[in-house]
């Protein structure tokens, strides 16, 4: 008897150990384990032992069994691994295959240029402020300085609507207005952008239609020394700490003294290349002391107030900073052009 | 304006100083160099040669065989193709080894088996712009005059050792018209003493009055008018060296007395008129408005129909010239000119403007007076002029002139305290640093306690205010260096104002939602202007259009964003998303500002959704943007104030648009575009919606609370309806919530059929209905309950029955 439980144990555990599948391994299980399995049969002829001798048998079938047992775990454990491994192996994918694309637009770069020169005027305490397009020739030039028959609206071919009433052709009718709306209180600190209309032919510098962004500050003691600061973290934030800039003299009706800023050219570093015509330097902007006319016309004491205002294209700084050709491409809309504007920098 | 360096120098010292550090000086200090111009850039080798002998070319018909002394020994053989080479000219001699412009190297060659041992050359050869050539010369060779000394160096010989300056003047810097003028700013740069020019008349015995008579009719348009008479000139050319200068300027030589006009109008601003004394007619001038219609023709030969508008320069009778603008055939100076009348007057700008635009005759002359010029210097110039037309035509100035003066000149007066400049500039200059800069400018300056008075000159027009001597103090100071600061007072608190901020979030979400941002034209065409309008009303059209297609101002996006759909589909781009925000013109009467309504318009073409590899596509359809919306509106708050309501609306499918509602206001639209449209576009399926973004944002912003999270479970009750085809989800939502009640958490829609194997007429629709208390776990009765209450009111309000 002792040695068919031995004999046993040696078959089943043989057997499991050559079985291959879970299938296998639990026909094993039931076959030899089972209520009608060898030991079970081996432990029912107990009853023909000695007491002596009982006690000891039941303890080796026991023993036997916990070790078939304990093997059957074993692996049953192993072959449930290698199952999941296999299964695995079935499940690998070719990671090199593209993604699922992420439908995402972005901006139109001029309002990337916009929001971003909007954003660095608000972080010094600008508000932005907004106006018609569509303007009384009053705001548009008599409140800047320029009063009919001035040389400077030749400067200047606009669309008229009427006599009276036309396309703007800058932002700076929003700063007249808003200096009329604070009834000659300052201080003012503002920033305008927005869309202009001029009677130009499109070609590749040249557009009917276009933005233009402007800054007015007007208070009791704003002076010429605080525009040059100001241009200068403007220039700075917007075109890269090592840029520098120059101002020259120059002239706008509504400013005096009048001011164009140039920025040590960013293609050569001021080296010189065709970029900047081999000067090294790069017109930016124009800007200037608030003409004593334009306060005093839109209700400011001149001998009290003094004020800066400063104005640039969005094109021509996205033409420049992003190297754009033809400033027709950001009217056209080609989606090429477009999406070349979503990342970040 | 063209600045000569080496011209320059008769009036300024320049030594020590080069033609690009000037250029840069004086860029710096107000007036922007735009280029400078190195004449002899690229030419070498080049001299004065003497054509000993000219021979035709045996075998070729249009050639010359010359032999050219160019003081190197025997003189050297050179093949010649200019028709005007001739025996005994001294001409501009390019050697074997020069260079010409264009890297353009001259080489021993053989023409038609002759030698040819160099060239000689035109002016364009030696770079001179074709339309400053001398007309004589403008086929052919240049010729010098005689005395021009064989081997020497051509180029000095023509001026071209010079640097041109080109300056961008800006309109209030008309004094930097004249030689002059910009000696003076020169001056002032570089603190150095401006000489003027030599006038030294010695007149006959006889007197400009006794030959004419001037009369002036329009003093108001021409408050000075002087004539003088040289006579007994000799036309013929002017001398080398004032042809090269004026050459240099950019303007053509014709001879001696026009380029003495020409040239005085460059060195002292004022422009001048030759006349032909002895074609004049008569002996007096009469300056008047022109008649209405009368007509005169100028010297272009072109007739010319005149109005009470212009000035006119009349003999007594008919014109002789149309004031500051041109002159007439009939008076015109020819080679057989001997006696000139020469005119030096002051034309108001607005006349000269006027005249000079309606005929469409701008020239250095007219931009001049447009401009204005020094009335100080008017009658100088023309004593210059008279001057050398004795010394270089060698005519016989007469004693004084005719004249007609009415003009007052008062210089400007104008007092500022140091404190005022220091305070606008934002320095601390001292009484004698500005003292200093306006003794630099020639301005005449008294100082009493800390009150600067100047007196600017006559040449300074542009110096009125105080500002205007704060400018000058600044730019000569150097704007470079101001100090750098920052405005100091209250500070103003920086941000964008809830619609600005409003704004932004729109655009973050529609980019987000895949759409790319277009910025499109506000001008459009007729056809285009009214398509899609939310408002129907008048266009607003441009007084003068460029073109028609840029002629009246958009009262809708939508046409520009599927034109944007167009020009990309024509592109092999032909799914695609774009949106735009921008304002469109709501006319509100002729004389008023109209009302610019800020839009928001969207459009998507195509497929939506596509991932190659994965074989997966899905078109644009109504829902995609439907979605799209209801995701912004969720954004801003605004889910329970906005409905859908099926519409017509023109140029879209009739059955796939809805109006968009706002609190029950129509505020946009949302569906497709009209198939019909959509294939004169050439486009694929396309979904668009407009909407006044105004009326969005103005909405008030609601602010954000919390809402705790459920505790207890929810049960779901899901239903299958069927109902009419025409009941719309809409209605039967409507129904299960009222009925619902406060139970009823949600409502969603999980099924649509309309498929064949429904009745006739019929639809079936599935919605999911969550029911839930906040505060307790609801018992599969209480669900019931409210539950068949639903069911009920779908059935008598919408006809709605359970599907079997
Ligand atoms: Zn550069």
């Amino acid at each position: 008897m002792q040695e068919r439980l031995k004999e046993l144990q040696q078959e089943a555990i043989q057997k499991i150990e050559q079985s291959s599948s879970l299938k296998e391994l639990n026909d094993i299980r039931v076959a030899y384990l089972g209520k009608k399995g060898p030991i079970t049969e081996v432990l029912r002829g107990m009853g023909k032992l000695s007491a002596e001798e009982r006690p000891i048998m039941g303890a080796l079938a026991n023993e036997v069994r916990e070790a078939i047992a304990t093997t059957l775990e074993a692996k049953q454990k192993d072959l449930e691994e290698a199952a999941v491994l296999e299964k695995l192996a079935s499940e690998s994918i070719d990671v090199t295959l593209p993604g699922r694309p992420v439908k995402v637009g972005n901006h139109h770069p001029l309002t990337r240029i916009i929001e971003e020169i909007e954003d660095l005027f608000i972080g010094m305490g600008y508000q932005v402020a907004e106006g018609p397009e569509v303007e009384q020739d009053y705001y548009n030039f008599e409140a800047l300085n320029l009063p009919k028959g001035h040389p400077a609206r030749d400067m200047q071919d606009s669309f008229y609507i009427t006599d009276e009433i036309l396309l703007r052709t800058h932002t700076s009718p929003v700063q007249a207005r808003t200096m009329e709306k604070n009834q000659g209180k300052g201080p003012i600190k503002i920033i305008c952008p927005g869309k202009v209309y001029r009677r130009d032919n499109d070609d590749a510098t040249h557009s009917h239609q276009f933005m233009q962004i402007e800054g007015l500050v007007v208070g009791e003691n704003i002076r010429m020394s605080d525009l040059h600061g100001t241009l200068e973290i403007f220039a700075k934030k917007m075109f890269g700490e090592d840029r520098e800039i120059r101002l020259r003299p120059s002239f706008f009706p509504f400013t005096e003294p009048s001011v164009e800023m140039d920025i040590s050219c960013m293609i050569c570093g001021g080296h010189g290349c065709n970029v900047c015509k081999k000067t090294g330097w790069i017109e930016i902007l124009g800007a200037g002391m608030v003409h004593p006319n334009v306060l005093e016309m839109a209700g400011y004491d001149s001998k009290k107030y003094t004020g800066f205002a400063f104005g640039m294209g969005p094109e021509r700084i996205a033409m420049l900073k992003y190297g754009v050709d033809d400033i027709r491409h950001f009217y056209t809309n080609d989606v090429r052009f477009l999406k070349q504007f979503s990342k970040h920098e | 304006m063209f600045v000569s360096y080496k011209w320059l120098q008769d009036y300024v010292d320049l030594s020590g100083v080069s033609a690009s550090e000037l250029a840069e000086k004086i860029t710096k200090s107000g007036i922007e160099v735009e280029g400078v111009d190195v004449l002899n850039e690229g030419i070498t080798g080049v001299v004065v040669g003497h054509v000993v002998e000219r021979v035709q070319h045996p075998n070729a018909d249009k050639l010359s065989k010359c032999q050219v002394d160019i003081g190197q020994g025997e003189p050297v053989q050179i093949i010649c193709g200019a028709p005007n080479v001739a025996q005994g000219q001294k001409v501009a001699v390019a050697t074997v080894g020069a260079v010409l412009p264009g890297n353009f190297k001259i080489k021993r060659a053989k023409l038609r088996g002759e030698e040819s041992n160099g060239m000689i050359c035109s002016l364009t050869e030696l770079g001179v712009e074709a339309k400053v050539v001398p007309k004589e010369y403008s086929e052919g060779i240049f010729v010098f005059p005689q005395d021009a000394e064989v081997g020497t160096d051509a180029i000095a010989l023509l001026n071209r050792n010079d640097e041109v300056l080109e300056l961008g003047l800006t309109p209030n810097r008309a004094d930097c018209l004249s030689m002059l003028g910009v000696a003076y700013e020169v001056g002032a740069i570089l603190g150095r003493e401006v000489k003027l020019p030599e006038i030294d008349v010695q007149p006959v015995n006889e007197k400009a009055s006794d030959y004419i008579t001037v009369k002036v009719e329009a003093n108001e348009d021409n408050p000075l008018y002087a004539a003088k008479v040289i006579k007994n000139v000799k036309i013929g050319p002017a001398p080398l060296w004032m042809q090269t200068r004026l050459i240099s300027a950019g303007i053509r030589p014709h001879n001696n007395v026009v380029d003495i006009t020409n040239y005085i109008l460059l060195e002292y601003g004022q422009p001048l008129h030759a006349f032909d004394y002895d074609r004049l007619g008569s002996k007096e001038i009469l300056v008047r408005r022109a008649h209405d219609g009368e007509k005169f023709l100028t010297l272009d030969d072109v007739e010319r129909t005149l109005t009470s508008d212009h000035l006119v320069i009349t003999n007594g009778k008919e014109p002789v010239a149309l004031a500051g603008v041109m002159g007439g055939a009939n008076s015109e100076v020819t080679s057989d000119t001997t006696t000139v009348l020469l005119e030096a007057a002051y034309f108001t700008g607005g006349t000269v403007r006027k005249a000079s635009k309606d005929h469409g005759l701008r020239s250095e002359a007219s931009a001049r007076f447009e401009k204005g010029v020094d009335p100080n210097r008017v009658r100088a110039a023309g004593e210059r002029a008279a001057y050398l037309m004795a010394r270089y035509a060698g005519g016989e100035v007469l004693e004084g002139a005719s004249e007609v003066n009415t003009l007052t000149v008062e210089p400007a007066v104008v007092s500022i305290t140091l404190e005022k400049i220091n305070s606008v500039i934002g320095t601390n200059l001292t009484v004698q640093d500005v003292e200093a800069i306006f003794e630099r400018l020639q301005f005449t300056v008294n100082v009493e306690e800390n009150v600067i008075t100047v007196t600017a000159p006559t040449r300074r027009g542009d110096i009125k205010i105080e500002e205007d001597l704060i400018e000058e103090v600044a730019r000569l100071y150097g704007y470079d260096n101001i100090p750098k600061t920052l405005p100091i007072g209250s500070a103003t608190p920086g941000k964008l104002s809830d619609y600005q901020e409003k704004r932004r979030i729109v655009r973050q979400y529609l980019e987000g939602a895949g759409l790319y941002q277009a910025v499109t034209y506000s001008l459009t065409s007729e056809e285009k202007a009214a398509q899609f309008a939310l408002e129907k009303r008048d266009f607003i059209r441009l007084a003068m259009p460029m073109s028609e297609d840029r002629s009246i101002l958009r009262l809708s996006i939508m046409p520009q964003l599927l034109e944007v759909l167009k020009y990309n589909s024509a592109r092999q781009n032909d799914s695609l998303a774009v949106y735009e925000t921008g304002a469109v013109f709501l006319a509100n009467g002729n004389e008023v500002l109209p009302e610019e309504q800020e839009h928001l318009a969207g459009a998507v073409t195509g497929l939506w959704h596509s991932h190659s590899w994965q074989g997966e596509k899905k078109a644009v359809d109504f829902y995609v943007l439907k979605g799209i919306l209801e995701g912004l509106f969720a954004k801003l708050g605004l889910t329970e104030s906005v409905t859908y309501v099926q519409a017509k609306v023109d140029n879209m499918h009739p059955g796939r648009t809805a109006e968009i509602h706002l609190n029950g206001e129509r505020i946009g639209f949302v569906g497709q575009v009209h198939p019909t449209m959509q294939k004169e576009l050439d486009l694929k399926d396309t979904y668009v919606f407009e909407l006044s973004l105004k009326a969005v944002l103005e909405e008030a912003t609601t602010a954000l609370r919390y809402e705790a999270i459920p505790r207890f479970p929810s049960i779901t009750r899901d239903i299958a309806l069927v109902v009419d085809k025409e009941t719309v989800s809409g209605v039967l939502k409507d129904v299960i919530q009222s009925a619902g009640g406060k139970l009823l958490k949600e409502v969603s829609v999980f099924d649509l059929y309309e498929g064949d194997r429904m009745e006739e007429g019929k639809k079936s629709i599935a919605y999911s209905l969550k029911y839930m208390d906040p505060e307790r776990t609801l018992t599969d009765e209480e669900v019931t309950k409210v539950h068949t209450q639903v069911l009920e009111a779908l059935k008598t309000q919408a006809g709605a029955v359970l599907r079997g």
